[in-house]
Order: structure tokens, then sequence, then C-alpha cells
């Protein structure tokens, strides 16, 4: 059993460095595509062919695409991702600055929607077909397809303008009390939260009902089991593994809104660095970002099988 | 992103199958639950229509043209003159949005539509394709879904600038690779019945079984996945022109809109929010109108 259930992990995490490996093909082909076009941005429109060819050689990139695409590959193990063409700072160098403020924010939401989306989605498996029902499948609905700087507008219109409680679009970057703590990430963490709840929420309340609607619980129900008793002994101990697997999936939701709230709300995390990046063609930082993203996603959405995996007793005994 | 929303709307409606079964029918479920549905289709259709009609005829009803400068406040609160106020420039926002909604609608359209196209199509095609070529493309849609939508449309915009054809290509690239999921294991479900076997066995050809046995019977769910892509290709686009980094002026979608804007936000200014809730209200009833039609179709089936 042991081995089987450790072949079965083995087998998800080598599809997913296959996978990772595949990505990260993509993103070099599509960033390379066009040879010489970084030389071309460092130096500007006026430079002569000759310089622009004399720095294509210096970056290296009159080598073949192949040999440029493994010392890229090989860049990531050794900690070289080259450097920014806008400033020439080393890319890991700015990483490095950026990515614990990004982990933070993505900590703290998790932190808060977790439970919350646990206990909404819970709650209406529960009373499936009843008001608090409706009206939580309505809201969530709706939220899951709000883009998110609307939220985010709107919060700041009504936490900014209207009560004045939070600055308004600017980040504060003295964080010395709990108090300024929570200035700086209120509105952030809020915008990330409301889509992300509503999101995991509904997830939850599926895989919930998968269960519920199964023949065991129907069998407590006919004996008589109380229904708070049935769905709290009975159904949730085997929902245990499609939420994990629910709650993984929604949390990779997360790297695509933290690029639109870091860019809103001026906080200095990698998305928003990506986001900079981007706007400058700054193509080696481009990479290494989205490799990073790229990355978190896979390994989140791995995260989420291996929860289905490990929580399934015939998977886990075959 | 690409594939998690996709699965609360999808299983959203799976208490409808157990009101039917499980549950002693006290005041007749089914009715109220047809009431509901009803209720939440009626806004979505309704407001999905909306956007439709604006999209079509909005800049026809446009006070003003769309760059014209036409008033000296800017962040100009609602007035007769300019019912949804003026922008950071003095153009009159009512007929801004009137324009920039046919680009959002049009350009999401275009992709969603180019999406099913190529994921279905290959969804289908290969289930009658030999083993290895099947493989080999589910493989390299299988590396495509594992890109989030916006890494795509960030990596390809900084390597070759934003355009609206290179738009429509991220938006392909990020969202063919689900609807070729749901398609290819449709498909595979319906080769496996006997009628295709039938006609396999009569000595029909790979493109006849396609189009005359398989396809009809996977329309319907292939529509409503188009459906969703649009909801959210419509967020995936209009968060690039969120970011400066999609549709570029003079041109300009509901999202440049809340972009070039942004400035007012501290004063409150209409500018901002009437475009952000515009691309709210279209994406809301978008997804509220898909919902109550899958969930409608799973009632008729039992």
């Amino acid at each position: 059993m042991r081995d089987s259930l450790f072949g079965l992990v083995l087998g998800r995490l080598a599809s997913s460095l296959i996978t990772l490996l595949l990505v990260s093909l993509v993103i070099f082909a599509i960033t390379s595509l066009l040879p010489g076009d970084t030389a071309q941005q460092v130096l500007g429109q006026f430079a002569t062919p000759e310089q622009v060819e004399a720095l294509r050689a210096q970056l290296g990139l009159d080598q073949p695409p192949l040999l440029r695409y493994w010392q890229w590959l090989s860049g990531f193990a050794t900690g070289d991702l080259g450097r920014s063409a806008s400033n020439g700072v080393d890319v890991i160098q700015l990483v490095n600055d950026r990515l614990p403020n990004s982990l933070l924010l993505a900590g703290i939401t998790t932190v808060i929607s977790v439970p919350l989306a646990l206990i909404m989605g819970i709650a209406a498996a529960m009373r499936r077909g009843g008001a608090l029902d409706r009206a939580l499948n309505l809201i969530t609905l709706s939220m899951v397809a709000v883009p998110e700087f609307l939220v985010a507008t709107l919060a700041v219109l009504i936490f900014a303008v209207q009560l004045g409680w939070l600055p308004a679009l600017s980040y504060v970057s003295t964080v010395d009390s709990l108090g300024a703590f929570m200035k700086v990430y209120a509105m952030p963490v809020l915008t990330l939260c409301s889509v992300l709840i509503a999101q995991m929420a509904r997830m939850t309340r599926a895989a919930l009902i998968d269960q519920l609607d199964s023949a065991y619980v129907e069998m407590a129900r006919l004996k008589g089991v109380p229904p708070m008793r049935r769905v709290l002994r009975h159904a949730l101990p085997n929902a245990v593994g499609p939420i994990a697997n629910a709650v993984a999936l929604s949390l990779s939701y997360l790297l695509g809104g933290v690029i639109i709230v870091e860019t809103i709300f001026n906080y200095p995390g990698i998305a928003s660095l990506m986001v900079d990046a981007v706007s400058n063609r700054d193509l080696a930082l481009v990479q290494a970002c989205a490799m990073i993203f790229c990355g978190a996603y896979l390994l989140l959405v791995m995260l989420a099988d291996l929860c289905a995996i490990l929580s399934n007793p015939r998977l886990r005994n075959r | 992103m690409n594939n998690t929303k996709a699965i609360p709307s999808a299983k959203g409606n799976t208490h409808q199958h157990a009101m039917a079964g499980s549950r002693l029918p006290i005041t007749s479920p089914k009715q109220r639950n047809r009431s509901r549905l009803q209720l939440t289709r009626w806004i979505g259709l309704g407001l999905f229509s909306f956007w439709l009609l604006v999209a079509m005829f909005g800049p026809l009803f446009a006070p003003y043209p769309m760059g014209a400068f036409v008033s000296d406040q800017i962040y100009g609160g609602a007035s007769a003159a300019h019912l949804l106020g003026t922008d950071y420039m003095g153009r009159d926002m009512l007929s801004r949005i009137l324009t920039g909604a046919r680009y959002t609608v049009g350009l999401a359209l275009v992709a969603a539509l180019l999406s099913t196209l190529v994921g279905a199509g290959f969804g289908m095609l290969t289930v009658l394709l030999p083993h290895w070529l099947e493989e080999s493309i589910r493989r390299i849609f299988d590396t495509l879904i594992s890109i989030p939508s916006k890494m795509m449309a960030l990596v390809m915009v900084s390597a070759f600038g934003t355009s609206i054809p290179l738009l429509i290509l991220a938006a392909v690239l990020s969202y063919a690779p689900g609807s070729f999921r749901i398609a290819h294991s449709l498909a595979k479900n319906l080769a496996t019945l006997e009628y295709v076997q039938v006609a396999r066995t009569r000595g029909e050809g790979r493109l006849y079984i396609a189009a005359v046995e398989i396809f009809p019977n996977m329309i319907q769910p292939v529509l409503t996945d188009m459906g969703m892509r649009f909801v959210f290709i419509v967020l995936l686009l209009s968060g690039m022109s969120f970011l400066g980094l999609g549709v570029q002026p003079p041109v300009a979608d509901l999202g440049s809109l809340v972009r070039e804007n942004i400035g007012g936000l501290s004063q409150g200014a209409l500018a901002v929010i009437a475009p952000a809730l515009a691309i709210g209200s279209l994406t809301v009833g978008a997804n509220l109108l898909i919902d109550s039609l899958s969930n409608s179709r799973d009632n008729q089936k039992e």
C-alpha cells in the first residue's frame, strides 16, 4: 500500500515538473521569438546596427535558441536570472526584494478567506434550497464575475472617500504599529478576499453536497440521525479531500487577482514588479516573474490533486 | 484562473437533483425552484441583452463624439448636459462608455467564439484521430492551460507590444484549452455510444461522424461553456486595459476608461465608478444568465 501511494504521489510530482518544463519552453519561446529586440530596447532607436550587433553578442543573443534556453533554464538553478534591461540591477535582487511582500499579502488573504468561505459553504450546503442558500448563491454567483478593480474602486470610495478611515491608493512604507499595518493591508486584502471567498464557498458547497447526496447520508437520515450530526460526523469527514481540493484550486485565483490589486493600491509586490517590467518590455524580468507565477500556479493545482489522492481510500489503497 | 471559475458554475446546480429525488416535496419545490430560476434568468438576460444592444447601437445614441472635449470641468458630476459626468480631460463620460462598450463586448465575443471553435473543434476531432496524435495534442493544450490567462497575456504583450489582434490571440491561447478539455471529454463519451459505432461500422468517414453524429449532441454544453469563456475574457481584457497594457488610446474599452480616470477616485469621481460598474453589470449579468440556463437544462434531463 505504501509503495503504490508513494508511487502515485511521485508520479504526480513528476508530471507537474514536466508541465513546468513545457511551460518554461512556451514562455521562453514567446519572449525570444524576436531576437535582437532586447539589444534594440537597451540602446534605443538611434543605435547603429553595429552597436546593436555588438550588444547582442555581449548578451549572447547571437547564439542558437536552444542553447540560450538551456542557459536561461540553468540560471534558475544557480540563481542567475540575468539583469533587468531598464536599470541594470540583477533580476534575482529585484525579485528577492518584492516576493516576500506578495507572499505576505497572499498569506493574510488566505488566513482570512479560508475559514469564512468554509463556514459559508458548509452553511449553504446544510440549508440547501433555503433562504440563506439562495441568498448566498446569488451573491457568490455575482461576486465570481465581478472584476477586482470594481471591488477596489468601491472599497476606496466607501472607506477612504466617504468614511475617511483609510488612505486612498497610497502605500505607507512605514509599518510600525498594528494600526498602520491594518491601514496598509485592509483594502488590498478586502478586495482579494471578496472574489476568493465567493469562489471557495461555491466549491465547498458543491463538494459537501456531493457527499450529502450519497447513499450513506440518505441511510443516516432514514435511521434518524439529526441534521447537524449528519453533516458534521457523516458527510464532512468524507468531504475533507474534495474541500481541500476546492480550497487549493480557488487559491490559484489569487495569482490573477493580485496583479490588479497590487497595481491599483501601489503595493510593492512581485505582481506590480511584473506589470512594470511588461510596460518597460524588460524581458529578463518578465520571464523570471512569469516563471514564478506559473510555478506557484502549478504548485497549487498539484496540491489540490494530492489532497484528492490522499483523501480517497480507493486511490490510497490501490 | 482558466478552469477554477468554471467549476462552481458547473457544479452549483447539484441541489436541483436532490430536490427532486431525496426530499419529500411538501410545497412542490420544483415549482419554487422554477420561479426563482426565472428571476435570476430575467435579471441576467436583461443585463446581458442591454449591453449587447449598447455594443451594437450605443454609439448612435452618444450625445457627443467620443473624443470631443466638451466641458471645462474635469471629473464633473452628473448633470443634464452630461448624464454620467465628464472625464479627466472634460470629455462626456456617457458617450465614451457607449462607444467603449462596443470594444469590450465585441472583442470578448470574437475571442470567445474563436476559443470555442479552436478548443471544441480540436476536442471533437482528436477523438477520431490516432491515439498518439490525440495524446500529443492533449499535451499541448494541457501545457497551455497551466499558464494563467493574465500571465499569458502579460508575457505576450511584453514580447510583441499590445495590439487588438494580439490580445485576441492571447485570450484564445488561454481559453481554448479549457474548451478543448470539456469538448474532448464530451466527444469521448459520445464516441463510445452505439450509434457512433454503427456509423463507424457502416464505413462513414471521420469528418462525417464528427459533423453528423457527435457535434449535434454536444452543442448545448459547448455553447454554455462558450458563455463562461465570454465572461472570463471580458474580465481578462478589461483587466489588461486597466493595467494600461490592453486597448490603447485613442480607442478605449471600458477597462481603459477606468484606468484613465483612476486619478479621480480620491474625489469619488463618477468617471471612474461608471465604467467599472458597467463592466461589473455586464459580467454579472452574463454569469447569472448562463448559470440559470445550465440549471434549467439539467432539470429537463431528469
